[in-house]
């Protein structure tokens, strides 16, 4: 049978505020255990509430940004439940009243089509802390600096029907947020998070198939296996004639497999009322349009913005645009070297080929885009070919020094004395007769050959442009 | 609407409450008689009315993002029943 797969995600974004979302601990991460714990985010009693406007602002900005209703009028309710990590019994969220309803994002696939992914709501709640299970015989530590970071939770529709598609929406969800500021966007540092709603139904079917919830599943890449991996598992349940149980799954990066969470002998019942403690928050016009005006370009309008000004195809458009970091770089270089398009094959080509090699964000890039552009500067003035260029990237990239003081101390400077080149010429023909010989009697083929040995004689320092010139009237003889 | 002893000791169990023997039968009665309270109100005519979420006419005044709270933690921890490295510890929770 031919099955379709119907994947929802809710992901939850670390709102970038320096405070937590309603107590005036600092959110910094990585401090000591429980220095940023203050008596509200313990839970002790008599200690109230107090919402942060900065969150609400990063919450109403996503809204915006994804053209989706904006709440107006939004309440917190109690969700109950009970683990150390969260001291009150309960975490502050949203339920009936949230700050952001109905939206859409679109997203592009391999192929270049397009789909729309309709987002439910996001709603504000509070992060609960730490559990360190390892360290003591017996006990668990409880760390509660994470305890009362803002959290949006991002609700999507089913609206994926693969795992690609699933890391597109969240690859979209994740360049959003960054691009507007509301959240460093750091997977490893738990500042995404995601869970995966995955169900199968035969093609053709409507109702959906039973569902299972897998957690807490932190890149990119670990999306798209552990979504095909319980797929999988659905089909190979189903076909074997058993059916599938509702509940929530944990994915095993290691063993490529998921496996249940804890065999509940109650339903999640968490009785959520409206928060006694916090008082409904009311937002007006000029609010939402305040928030709007602060609003920088959004990854979309840059993609189109970059074809029309810059010239630059889809796709690379799209790829320079997914990361505003990246898309600033790119600008910056263009500012420099005033081509776009050589701009765009040295940001997409060794810039992101380094970076990759070397596991490091373009944030923390070792060449700033005003370094790559003076670089580039170089191949315009023919001090450097394009492919000494990239050696001497790679050297910049080690931190060898400027552009310029590496061609400088490497000697890698052009030669474009066309003496020093015919000079060249002249003993690669002395040395090759039989291929000169060949060459002249049609074996055209023959002509890279020669521009290979020259080049090799001149460590790839004569101008390319010279060598062709130059060696074609040569071996015409 | 009438409770039975099973969804006494449901809502019991979710709150972390222990009911006695001695106590259940009671228990069950009186928050039976408070659901019967709340059906009596169900039963009014609601249509048109905004769903109460606070008592209180007002809204909710906004704290600016400012860090404000510094490490007390040796304080805090001095009163919890059991500290080490930092940490609170508690009986071991495993998922």
């Amino acid at each position: 049978m031919e099955w379709e797969t119907v994947i929802g995600l809710e992901i939850h974004v670390q709102l970038s505020t320096r405070s937590k979302i309603f107590s005036g601990s600092s959110t910094q991460y990585g401090a000591e255990p429980n220095t940023q714990a203050s008596l509200v985010d313990l839970a002790m009693p008599g200690a109230l509430p107090v919402f942060n406007e900065n969150a609400l602002r990063k919450a109403v900005a996503f809204g915006l940004a994804i053209d989706a209703h904006i709440g107006k009028r939004s309440v917190f309710d109690r969700k109950n439940y009970f683990y150390p990590d969260l001291p009150k019994g309960y975490q502050i969220t949203q339920m009936d009243d949230p700050i952001v309803g109905l939206g859409e994002v679109e997203i592009v696939l391999d192929d270049g089509s397009t789909r729309t992914i309709g987002v439910t709501r996001a709603h504000l709640e509070e992060d609960a802390g730490k559990s360190l299970h390892e360290d003591f015989e017996g006990m668990t530590g409880i760390d509660l600096n994470r305890a009362g970071t803002p959290l949006l939770e991002i609700v999507s529709e089913p609206d994926m029907r693969s795992a690609k598609e699933a890391v597109a929406y969240l690859k979209k969800i994740h360049s959003i947020v960054t691009y507007i500021g509301i959240s460093d966007g750091n997977m490893a540092e738990g500042s995404l998070r995601c869970d995966a709603n995955v169900s199968v139904r035969p093609k053709g079917q409507t109702e959906f198939g039973t569902r299972t919830e897998i957690k807490n599943i932190n890149s990119f890449k670990f999306v798209e296996k552990a979504i095909n991996v319980e797929v999988q598992r659905h089909i190979d349940v189903i076909e074997d004639g058993g059916t599938v149980t509702q509940e929530t799954r944990l994915y095993d990066a290691d063993k490529n497999e998921t496996r249940s969470m804890r065999s509940k002998e109650f339903a999640n019942d968490y009785r959520y009322f409206p928060e006694p403690d916090l008082l409904p928050v009311e937002i007006d016009d000029a609010y939402i349009q305040d928030v709007k005006d602060r609003l920088p370009e959004l990854p979309d309008a840059k993609i189109q913005r970059f074809k029309a000004d810059y010239g630059l195809s889809d796709y690379d458009a799209t790829v320079l645009a997914a990361s505003r970091a990246m898309a600033d770089y790119f600008e910056a270089v263009v500012d420099v070297t005033k081509d776009a398009k050589l701009a765009a094959n040295w940001c997409m080509g060794e810039l992101a080929g380094q970076l990759n090699r070397y596991e490091q964000d373009i944030a923390d890039s070792p060449v700033s885009a005003a370094d790559l552009g003076l670089l580039i500067q170089r191949i315009q003035d023919n001090t450097v070919s394009n492919k000494i260029a990239k050696t001497v990237f790679e050297a910049m990239f080690r931190g060898e020094g400027s552009a310029d003081e590496i061609i400088e101390a490497q000697g890698l400077k052009q030669v474009s004395d066309s003496g020093a080149i015919e000079a060249m010429i002249d003993e690669v023909i002395a040395n090759n007769p039989g291929q000169v010989a060949d060459y002249r009697s049609g074996k055209d083929k023959l002509f890279g050959f020669f521009v290979g040995q020259v080049m090799k004689a001149s460590k790839g320092q004569a101008n390319p442009a010279q060598v062709n010139d130059i060696l074609k009237s040569k071996l015409q003889g | 609407m009438s409770l039975d002893r099973s969804q006494v000791e449901n809502v019991a169990q979710l709150a972390r409450l222990q009911v006695t023997e001695d106590a259940m039968a009671a228990t069950v009665t009186s928050l039976s008689s408070i659901l019967d309270l709340a059906d009596q109100l169900q039963k009014i005519d609601t249509e048109g009315v905004e769903p109460l979420s606070n008592p209180l006419d007002a809204t909710a005044r906004l704290r600016p993002d400012d860090v404000t709270e510094h490490n007390q933690r040796d304080a805090y921890q001095a009163i919890a029943p059991s500290a080490a490295d930092g940490l609170y510890l508690v009986p071991k929770v495993i998922e």
